[in-house]
């Protein structure tokens, strides 16, 4: 078995074998266990595991500013910056502001995504060119994929409050604004599903993405495909008492946690990989969400042309003038030739007897 | 970790880098803002009980009817999962088809109508349709068209 098939094996089994425990586990009367105990120890280690983690990254000092080279940094007032530029390369806090808000919101960096690939060229001798082109199929896929993410997570509050905000029923009716089929198709949860079969045949088809793509890049993908579906089919096809849902949601929340009875298996193993993934987030690739906020190349305002930054462990330096070093070395340096701040003396004299 | 060491004698020392939390107000604003909107369902729920809803089943229709009779076209589970799957092919079967009875899983047939087979006992739509509709946040189509008996009451007597 070669390295693909063992990394996406490796996941595709995990998520599976995850479906299997809770199906199996809610055949065997084990509700309370996957409805209650579960989802609050999920959330627990979800917590802890994401507060750990920003103190741990926030251990580490960052003195220097780090300006990327994709805008024109503030200089000499006469180099012009334009708009983009000062929010590429943003010298004052605002700018800064609107640079996180841009990645965060619009995924600035991944649209300057760009793909390098080798196209066939019958009229070069070597027969094939070196392509570099924008590619933002990249950009689009994960753009969908997490907006989708958000309108879901926050449609779903429905089952988490009462009433239920006006905000919230809204959302559900733009989002099911196709009234197609009944109950109405919700847009966000197909294209979330659509999305990350992109997100997942992308690493799977091309072969250089293919080739560093590890179980830990899968792993998040079908769960969480999973999950989309796991939550399709049971609003779809395999029905749950809804109502029941709400009870038991709504009993977690208010801690007073209560196991309706009636509510079918599709809904255990939806909440049980819905829990995976919040107690895999703090150990995973899925912390690039807080660690966004945490990237010194986004969050520190590039000002090093106009601010000094000195290094905060900087120990005092015994350091060398220039002249002292001409003074060691001025006969070496006259006899090589070299332009001197004081002549030597002796060499003065024997000038002059010429 | 070994001494640097040049003509001019000693010029550096193992650097000593500082261990503390960086930014520490930054940092701590982050975690705070992060905790409170991802545990917004728990605080707004903040010592709420909240009572499941309770649809009324005690129209006079249905208490009119003898004990035995009083069940609905399919079971109590069916109904409840999948009540408006069978209202919509109650819908497409009427009017694409033209095909008005529809028989249940007993063999029993039904006139297929919304106002006419489920609300002729379920005449109390605020109290029995609303009540777990509000409760999940559905708002259903039916009502653009179809109308309530009660609000043709309500109307009535507020002429």
């Amino acid at each position: 078995m070669d390295f693909f098939k063992r990394n996406i094996l490796a996941a595709l089994i995990a998520v599976l074998g995850l479906i299997a425990v809770a199906y199996v586990g809610v055949k065997g009367n084990l509700q309370l266990l996957f409805g209650v105990v579960i989802p609050y120890m999920a959330l627990l280690i979800f917590f802890e595991g994401i507060i750990y983690r920003v103190i741990k990254w926030a251990r580490s000092p960052v003195p220097f500013r780090i300006p990327t080279t994709a805008g024109q940094q503030e200089s000499l007032p006469w180099l012009k910056r334009t708009l983009a530029d000062k929010l590429d390369n943003p010298s004052t806090f605002p700018f800064t502001l609107g640079r996180m808000a841009l990645e965060v919101l619009a995924f600035r960096s991944l649209f300057r995504n760009t793909r390098s690939e080798l196209i066939e060229a019958p009229q070069r001798p070597e027969g094939a060119k070196l392509v570099h082109w924008s590619y933002k199929w990249l950009w689009l896929g994960a753009i969908a994929f997490h907006y989708a993410f958000l309108v879901i997570v926050i449609r779903h509050l429905r089952f988490f409050t009462e009433p239920v905000p006006h905000f919230i029923s809204l959302l559900g009716e733009v989002d099911g604004f196709v009234q197609f089929f009944i109950p109405t198709v919700y847009v966000s949860g197909v294209v979330l599903v659509l999305a990350g079969l992109y997100l997942l045949g992308r690493r799977i088809t091309n072969p250089n993405l293919r080739y560093i793509s590890l179980a830990s890049d899968y792993f998040p993908l079908f769960l969480i495909i999973g999950i989309g579906t796991t939550g399709i089919l049971m609003r779809y096809v395999y029905r749950v008492d809804i109502q029941a849902v709400k009870q038991l949601a709504l009993g977690l929340v208010t801690l007073h946690p209560v196991v309706p009875a009636g509510i079918g298996a599709i809904f255990y193993v939806h909440l049980f990989l819905v829990c995976v993934l919040l107690a895999y987030f703090p150990f995973s690739k899925l912390l690039h969400a807080p660690g966004l906020f945490m990237s010194p190349t986004r969050n520190m305002t590039s000002n090093n042309r106009k601010v000094l930054h000195v290094n905060p462990w900087n120990y005092p330096v015994k350091f060398h003038t220039y002249m002292e070093l001409e003074d060691r070395y001025r006969e070496a340096m006259y006899e090589a030739g070299l332009p001197l701040e004081i002549e030597p003396e002796t060499m003065e004299t024997e000038g002059e007897e010429e | 970790m070994a001494d640097y060491k040049n003509e001019f004698g000693w010029f550096a020392e193992k650097p000593k880098v500082e261990k503390k939390i960086y930014d520490r107000n930054k940092v701590a604003i982050g975690i705070v803002v992060f905790l409170v909107i991802f545990t917004i369902a728990f605080w707004k729920n903040l010592g709420k009980a909240v009572p499941p809803p309770k649809p009324a089943l005690e129209t006079a229709a249905i208490i009119k009817l003898p004990e035995k009779e009083r069940t609905c076209v399919e079971d109590v589970e069916f109904m409840r999962q999948r009540h408006m799957r069978l209202l919509v092919d109650w819908r497409e079967q009427v009017i694409r088809d033209g095909e008005r009875y529809w028989t249940n899983s007993k063999g029993e047939k039904y006139l297929a109508s919304l106002s006419n087979t489920c609300m002729e006992c379920h005449t109390n739509k605020t109290q029995f349709c609303d009540q777990c509709h509000n409760y999940v946040a559905v708002v259903p189509n039916c009502w653009g068209c179809h109308l309530t008996k009660e609000e043709q009451v309500a109307k009535a007597e507020a002429k």
